[in-house]
């Protein structure tokens, strides 16, 4: 389909693309079978400015938004969806500072994240706050000039890798909720230290870890927005990057779909090839079609972003919805058109199947995700 | 450093046709690419000027599709591109092109080094990149796999034999060949393309060369296309098979027999 990008986001899509296939695809089953985490590729994407896509050209970047972080992020996410996150999760790190951040915080993080020197990672989820974000037990308490960070956040992405992460903490815990903050921290500041690497089904190229801060004195000038907004910062973090979720769900499903339809025309039995079944054809067509639909919703929900409008909510949460759980079924379709080949970890397409997974359930589950639509949808309503 | 890189556009495939009537390549329909040792060229090229400076000028000789090549060379780093294209042009062979090169590069002005690739894939003569030395009357050194040093008017780089490699000191100006072991060509960047699409690529028409007409073209070119034909595929060879005894008996009598040894 036509989508009518302009010049330069077509120029995007195929660094992206031509990355994707020639550098990431090789050695996609290779990171994904040793778990390390992908620096050769990111030198890759910086020298080819795709790091700064989203961000200012004031601020080093080259002053896209939403759209060109979902070209980028899906075509990456082709060849693999674990790698493309080491790109993506540092959108999501970035977006509080790009959202809320200060001039002088935007120039002072902003030109190395955009150049690819630097990649970030956002911390919101602890053991015992997940889906439940505001029960958050980390605490940032104001000592003078400083905040001091105590607690540990769990599952971060680009954990350990990352210089720059953005957390957010508690400076009153008996507000709840309308008590967190959300605080720049760098890498190698005293007190904050990594805990251990998880080992995960999917998605195995990137690295989740926990940030473990014990008395971390931070400079009072990294508070982002001020005291009791660190849950507008989240949300509004997740409106604009869960399109960037949707778009690594359509990724992973077009490039198992791709390497389906290539393998089921090679692939012979009784006589034919495979593709040469109606059954099967009417599968094909289905979730071409699913992926499709998923694209423009995508697409129209990160123009609609980049346009200004600050009410995506709703239509954020839609599209991370309905891609996440496409790829889902899509990629468990592609298994199966691979018959025991596919159950193969000789074959690319389990890995497909797997890295699918995470899609559904971070950056807010696609429960939670239902449970956003409909209040928006209860809440139209009464203000009819 | 300043440093030409001289760049072909060839056929994007190895089956390319041959016009049956004139005996010559058919060029049209097919896709274009950047000639593969050229992009090695450009890349040593790119990480020169990055090292110490400079302007990177990318050159080619060809119809004007073979912008295209040029501005591809400048997403990868290139700063400037020449077109050098001219009817008076068509039907140069590798003297002719050489030739026009050279006067094109003169045109250009100082250069400290020029790079080629190693050879064409279509034309595969290799014979270019040293065409454009002898007539520029500078040292050349071809099939560089490696610059260890080079500075202001000296360069000493590994030259790649069957062997091994011949390390070969010069002075500069210079014109080097490259292999593709020299480096890895990146891929274009995003600030790379949107320059080439902006930017405003030069021309060179004979009348713009201080060229003899006479060496230009068809009429410059010694080299006489006779016939180009596909030679006849190999026929399938014998196999001889059973016990290893019976062969080698068998095929000693072949040897002696049929096969006079
Ligand atoms: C690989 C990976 C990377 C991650 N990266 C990051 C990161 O970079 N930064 C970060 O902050 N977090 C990150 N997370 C955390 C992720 O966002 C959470 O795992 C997610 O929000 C769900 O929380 P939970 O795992 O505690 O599940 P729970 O909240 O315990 O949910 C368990 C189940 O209950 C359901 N559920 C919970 N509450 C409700 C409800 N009210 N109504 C209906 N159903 C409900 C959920 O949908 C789910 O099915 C990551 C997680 C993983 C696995
Ligand atoms: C039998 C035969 C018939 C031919 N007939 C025709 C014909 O009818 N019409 C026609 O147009 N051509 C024809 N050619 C092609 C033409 O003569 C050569 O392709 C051309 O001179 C370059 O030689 P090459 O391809 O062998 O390059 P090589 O010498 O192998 O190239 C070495 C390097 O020189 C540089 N270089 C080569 N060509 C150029 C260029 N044009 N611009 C800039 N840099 C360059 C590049 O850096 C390249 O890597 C013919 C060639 C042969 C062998």
């Amino acid at each position: 389909m036509d989508y009518l990008l302009t010049e330069e986001q077509v120029m995007i899509r195929d660094i992206a693309r031509q990355i994707a296939q020639e550098k990431i695809k090789p050695v996609a089953a290779k990171y994904d079978a040793e778990g390390i985490f992908p620096w050769d590729i990111v030198k890759i994407l910086a020298a080819s400015d795709l790091c700064g896509i989203y961000i200012e050209e004031k601020y080093g970047g080259t002053g896209g938004g939403a759209m060109e972080l979902v070209l980028a992020t899906e075509e990456l996410s082709k060849a693999c969806g674990g790698i493309s996150l080491a790109f993506a999760a540092t959108a999501l790190g970035t977006f509080p500072i790009i959202l809320f951040g200060t001039d002088e915080q935007k120039q002072k993080y902003l030109p190395d994240i955009a150049k690819g020197k630097k990649l970030a990672a956002f911390g919101l989820t602890e053991a015992g706050a997940g889906s439940d974000a505001g029960a958050i037990a980390t605490t940032a308490e104001k000592k003078g000039d400083y905040y001091v960070l105590n607690g540990t956040k769990q599952w971060i992405t680009n954990g350990g890798e990352a210089e720059v992460y953005t957390v957010v903490a508690s400076t009153n815990r008996s507000k709840g909720a309308r008590g967190a903050a959300a605080f720049i921290v760098e890498k190698g500041t005293k007190g904050f230290e990594f805990g251990k690497k998880e080992d995960k089904m999917g998605i195995r190229a990137s690295a989740t870890r926990e940030l473990v801060f014990t008395d971390c004195k931070i400079p009072k000038e990294n508070l982002l927005g001020k005291e009791g907004m660190g849950f507008i910062v989240a949300m509004k973090t997740f409106d604009q990057s869960r399109p960037g979720v949707a778009a690594q769900a359509v990724g992973i499903a077009q490039g198992a779909l791709d390497l389906t339809v290539e393998y089921m025309k090679e692939r012979k039995q009784f006589g034919k090839s495979i593709s040469s079944f109606q059954g099967l054809q009417f599968m094909l067509a289905d979730m071409a079609t699913q992926i499709e639909a998923s694209r423009a919703l995508i697409y129209a929900c990160a123009r609609m972003i980049d346009s200004g409008n600050s009410k995506v909510g709703k239509d954020s949460a839609m599209a991370k919805l309905f891609a996440s759980d496409m790829a889902m079924r899509v990629t468990t379709d592609c298994v199966q058109l691979f018959g025991g080949y596919g159950y193969m970890r000789d074959y690319p397409i389990e890995k497909y199947m797997r890295d699918a997974k995470i899609t559904q359930i971070y950056e807010g589950t696609n429960q939670i995700q239902r449970g956003i639509i409909a209040n928006h949808l209860i809440k139209e309503t009464a203000a009819k | 450093m300043n440093i030409i890189v001289c760049i072909k556009q060839v056929p994007d495939t190895t089956n390319v046709r041959i016009d049956p009537e004139t005996n010559t390549l058919v060029r049209s329909g097919v896709q274009s690419i950047v000639n593969p040792f050229d992009m090695y060229a450009i890349e040593e090229a790119v990480r020169l000027k990055e090292k110490f400076g400079g302007l990177v000028t990318v050159i080619t000789m060809g119809p004007i599709q073979a912008e295209e090549a040029l501005r591809e060379a400048i997403s990868l780093g290139a700063d400037e591109a020449v077109l050098v294209s001219d009817r008076a042009f068509a039907g140069s062979d590798t003297w002719a092109t050489s030739y026009t090169l050279s006067k094109a590069v003169q045109k250009i002005g100082k250069f400290d080094l020029v790079i080629c690739g190693k050879q064409a894939i279509d034309g595969d003569t290799a014979q270019v990149g040293p065409g454009v030395a002898a007539f520029l009357d500078i040292p050349q050194i071809t099939f560089v796999k490696k610059i260890e040093e080079i500075k202001d008017s000296f360069i000493r780089a590994e030259r790649m034999t069957e062997e091994g490699y011949d390390i070969i000191e010069s002075p500069l100006p210079c014109l080097i060949t490259v292999v593709k072991e020299i480096n890895e060509p990146r891929l274009p960047s995003l600030k790379g393309k949107m320059r080439a699409k902006k930017i405003e690529i030069k021309k060179l028409e004979a009348k713009d060369l201080d060229a003899d007409p006479d060496s230009l073209g068809l009429k410059g070119s010694p080299t006489k296309v006779v016939k180009i034909f596909t030679p006849p595929p190999r026929k399938g060879g014998q196999m001889l098979e059973g016990e290893a005894k019976d062969i080698s008996e068998r095929l000693v009598d072949l040897l002696k027999g049929d096969l006079c040894l």
